[in-house]
């Protein structure tokens, strides 16, 4: 017999209460990205090394904007690989 | 006034001294045209995060400077791209927020040394409930009879699957008979 713990939902429970993306920038008030840190703009780039988009981030366009110049900066200084694999 | 920033890479195969006064030159460069500098930034020996000129590691250099003319930049800009020490270089103008940015950083307020802090602190505390966790179980009574229960749990699957396995032999032998 199957214990209560062993019963499984029969549909994702998660599906339907999706969580409301925000701007961090923006909720936590932060006015500018350091192109030099790279441990803060790897949240923003897949393990491929390409930014990752709006939809994904849920930044706001003017700091996916900023988000985005910086990274290329970080690139341009080797902070930051142009392509790579396994980056996470 | 406008501020601005420039960030170099030297060539990490010279000698420290040679770094050094490649580093030099150019903040005197900066400090010969007029300039003011805000603050210097050795941030030392990097890893690379892909070779350039077949070097793997770096030492950066940040320089953050103010100044009136406009001509600097282009003098720095030209000079930087001639010498063959160094490796890569950005020069940037900083807006106000980045100003406010850079002197927080310098004053230990926003940057890495906080969030090292932070990292070590939850380091700590994992390291405090594994240590917890561990002793828990030889003392007090009730963590004890948790893992009992869940010890309990398994057993009626293993008899579960005894009780399939049978059945499920009986077909094979069952099918193994039809034909």
């Amino acid at each position: 017999m199957a214990s209560r713990d062993d019963i499984k939902f029969l549909s994702n429970p998660k599906i339907g209460n999706k969580k409301k993306k925000y701007c961090r920038f923006r909720k936590f008030g932060i006015k500018h990205i350091d192109y030099k840190d790279a441990d803060f703009l790897i949240q923003f780039i897949n393990e491929q090394g390409k930014i990752l988009p709006r939809r994904i981030t849920g930044n706001s366009l003017k700091y996916q904007r900023k988000v985005a110049v910086a990274v290329k900066r970080a690139r341009h200084l080797a902070y930051l690989p142009y392509v790579t694999d396994l980056l996470k | 006034m406008r501020h601005y920033e420039v960030t170099f890479i030297v060539d990490p195969v010279l000698s420290a001294d040679e770094i050094k006064s490649t580093a030099s030159i150019y903040q005197d460069l900066i400090t010969e045209e007029g300039a003011k500098i805000v603050h210097t930034d050795e941030m030392g020996l990097k890893q690379l995060a892909y070779t350039i000129n077949k070097r793997s590691s770096g030492i950066y250099y940040c320089v953050e400077y103010t100044t009136d003319s406009s001509e600097l930049n282009a003098k720095l800009e030209l000079a930087l791209r001639r010498d063959e020490r160094i490796m890569r270089f950005l020069v940037i103008h900083l807006d106000k927020y980045a100003i406010q940015y850079n002197e927080d950083k310098r004053a230990g307020k926003i940057g890495k040394a906080k969030r090292t802090i932070e990292k070590a602190k939850a380091a700590e505390a994992k390291a405090k409930a594994a240590k917890t966790k561990y002793v828990e179980p030889a003392g007090s009574k009730g963590k004890s009879a948790a893992p009992a229960v869940k010890k309990v749990t398994p057993a009626p699957k293993v008899e579960s699957v005894v009780a399939e396995t049978p059945v499920a032999k009986a077909a094979d032998t069952a099918t193994a008979e039809e034909e």
